[in-house]
């Protein structure tokens, strides 16, 4: 067994061997430019770029000319929310997205705002999905965008996307969808679903990074206003040379993410299960997010009276992440984990453990086992734990806030 | 984020860890500073020696950072022996630089000061009379 055990899925997969085997002659053979016309060189790499963009689309039941490569999830979702807002902005100034989308949606929404348009930051319930009536009421005649993720990185929950998407298409209204954690783990069909543009990544779903994917609905037709300019690829809406190998690597992916998902779904879950058992036979444990409408790769916990950096630390054997302030840059905790209305000392312990097509039941045991110890030690060195051992309930207690 | 060998050493073989008994009474005062909601509390316990008016033992119990188990279990340590006026020049200055805390780090040896001057008004103001 390899240590540290990687349980960091969510924030990245290792490329799959397949994946980097079909990669590789994009890179010294066939190096061509899908973009030259004139030879043999670019006629080879084009192919290529096609068949790819046919794989990832087979996955997602859409049509392969509504496929456009991007370097990844955060350039589609700038590409989507930005092109569509700013195409769309003669009907109305008014979008819709919600407090726990990543950073990408959410940042991208800020800078619309410094553009004049008015966005709606929806809150979501305790088990972190959306409220369908919340979103109703929301909606305005002005109201040109809605933006919600498939899948949430940190608690894996699955946002009711068909929903929310009759009622976008009811009404007229773009319904954008980033699904860089939901693509390879939920059944995605565009076909049935109406989602107008959809958000992809290869790095998550055991393809390179560097290289992402922006479905863009035909009918009805969605238009965009381009944000990168250049040499006219992808039909004018994103210019570029395209990253043949990377394309390639992202089509390979994505084609054995379709053969592979349902085995692999069940494995993971079973996993998953397993993990959780195993940690929730000590006091003071709680999940956060819904468990029913969930991808079975994700649990995130919260270790009551421990501090999720000091967990961190205590647990190098095993590559994770932590809501906790003190894990990220800004000294905030998880703004996910708030949003479910969690007291920030639950944020502030809480771990995600995200499981994939590489993780063991062996690694799987030894977690648990490791988790189990570590925590017992640090409640030991824990002011609370004694507290609450003692009966008393911390929230009557009055806090130095500093 | 990368720790000093002297944080890592005090995380992991964290000293004079745990609390006075509840009968210890009026020689042991207790400081409790910083919040959940922060993602820190310190509890540092001195036991005072009534005849000389030295310190002579301490314990902690912390919920936070590395660096914050680390800061609070120097300080057990360094509070040992000394009189409470001696204990309150203790700064967060020295323990930061003892730890070589990163700036980011700062607050955890501010409130591993803090912690100090809790314990020891708490002392105060049981033998005040």
């Amino acid at each position: 067994m390899k240590l540290p055990i990687y349980l960091d899925y969510s924030a990245t997969t290792p490329v799959d061997p397949r994946v980097a085997e079909k990669m590789i002659p994009y890179l010294t053979e066939h190096f061509g430019n899908p973009a030259s016309r004139s030879h043999a060189y670019g006629w080879e790499a084009e192919d290529a770029v096609e068949r790819a963009r046919e794989q990832v689309a087979a996955l997602i039941n859409a049509d392969a000319k509504e496929i456009v490569w991007t370097s990844g999830a955060t350039e589609s979702n700038n590409l989507a929310i930005k092109g569509a807002a700013n195409f769309y902005s003669g009907k109305g100034k008014h979008l819709i997205t919600l407090k726990t989308e990543h950073k990408a949606v959410l940042d991208t929404m800020r800078e619309l705002e410094r553009q004049g348009f008015e966005v709606t930051y929806l809150d979501v319930r305790e088990d972190g999905l959306l409220d369908m009536e919340v979103f109703k009421q929301t909606l305005r005649p002005d109201t040109i965008l809605v933006s919600v993720m498939f899948v949430n990185n940190e608690i894996g929950v699955i946002q009711p996307i068909a929903e929310i998407g009759e009622i976008c298409r009811e009404r007229g209204i773009i319904f954008h969808v980033d699904s860089a954690q939901a693509a390879g783990k939920v059944e995605i069909d565009l076909q049935k679903l109406k989602v107008d543009l959809m958000s992809f990544s290869a790095h998550k779903i055991y393809g390179p990074k560097g290289i992402g994917a922006l479905y863009v609905r035909r009918k009805p037709r969605v238009r965009l206003e381009a944000q990168m300019h250049g040499g006219g690829h992808e039909r004018g809406m994103r210019s570029g040379t395209l990253p043949t190998h990377q394309i390639v690597g992202m089509g390979e992916a994505f084609r054995l993410a379709k053969e592979e998902m349902a085995s692999e779904n069940t494995r993971i879950r079973a996993l998953r299960d397993r993990l959780l058992a195993g940690l929730t036979t000590m006091e003071a444990v709680y999940i956060n997010g819904d468990m029913e409408h969930r991808v079975p790769h994700n649990l995130n916990l919260s270790f009551a009276y421990v501090e999720g950096e000091s967990m961190i630390m205590a647990i190098k054997d095993i590559a994770v992440s932590s809501g906790s302030a003190c894990t990220s840059a800004s000294l905030e905790p998880s703004y996910v984990l708030r949003a479910l209305g969690r007291p920030d000392e639950l944020a502030h312990s809480s771990i995600r453990f995200t499981i994939g097509r590489f993780t063991t039941e062996e690694e799987v045991d030894y977690t648990i086992k490791l988790i189990c110890s570590k925590v017992g030690k640090l409640r030991e060195l824990s002011p609370l734990w004694e507290m609450f051992q003692e009966g008393i309930d911390l929230n009557t207690v009055q806090w130095a806030a500093h | 984020m990368a720790y000093s060998d002297k944080v890592l050493d005090h995380y992991e073989n964290p000293r004079n860890v745990g609390s006075f008994g509840k009968d210890d009474g009026s020689t042991v005062g207790t400081g409790m500073v910083g919040a959940p909601a922060c993602g820190d509390v310190m509890k540092l316990q001195i036991k005072v020696n009534a005849q000389t008016g030295l310190i002579e033992d301490a314990k902690f119990k912390t919920y936070g950072c590395g660096s914050a188990i680390a800061s609070s279990s120097l300080v057990t340590e360094w509070v040992k022996g000394k009189t409470l006026d001696e204990a309150l020049n203790i700064k967060n200055t020295q323990i930061a630089e003892e730890l070589a805390l990163p700036p980011v780090k700062i607050h955890c040896s501010i409130l591993a000061e803090d912690a100090i001057k809790a314990a020891v008004d708490d002392y105060r103001k049981k033998n005040a009379s």
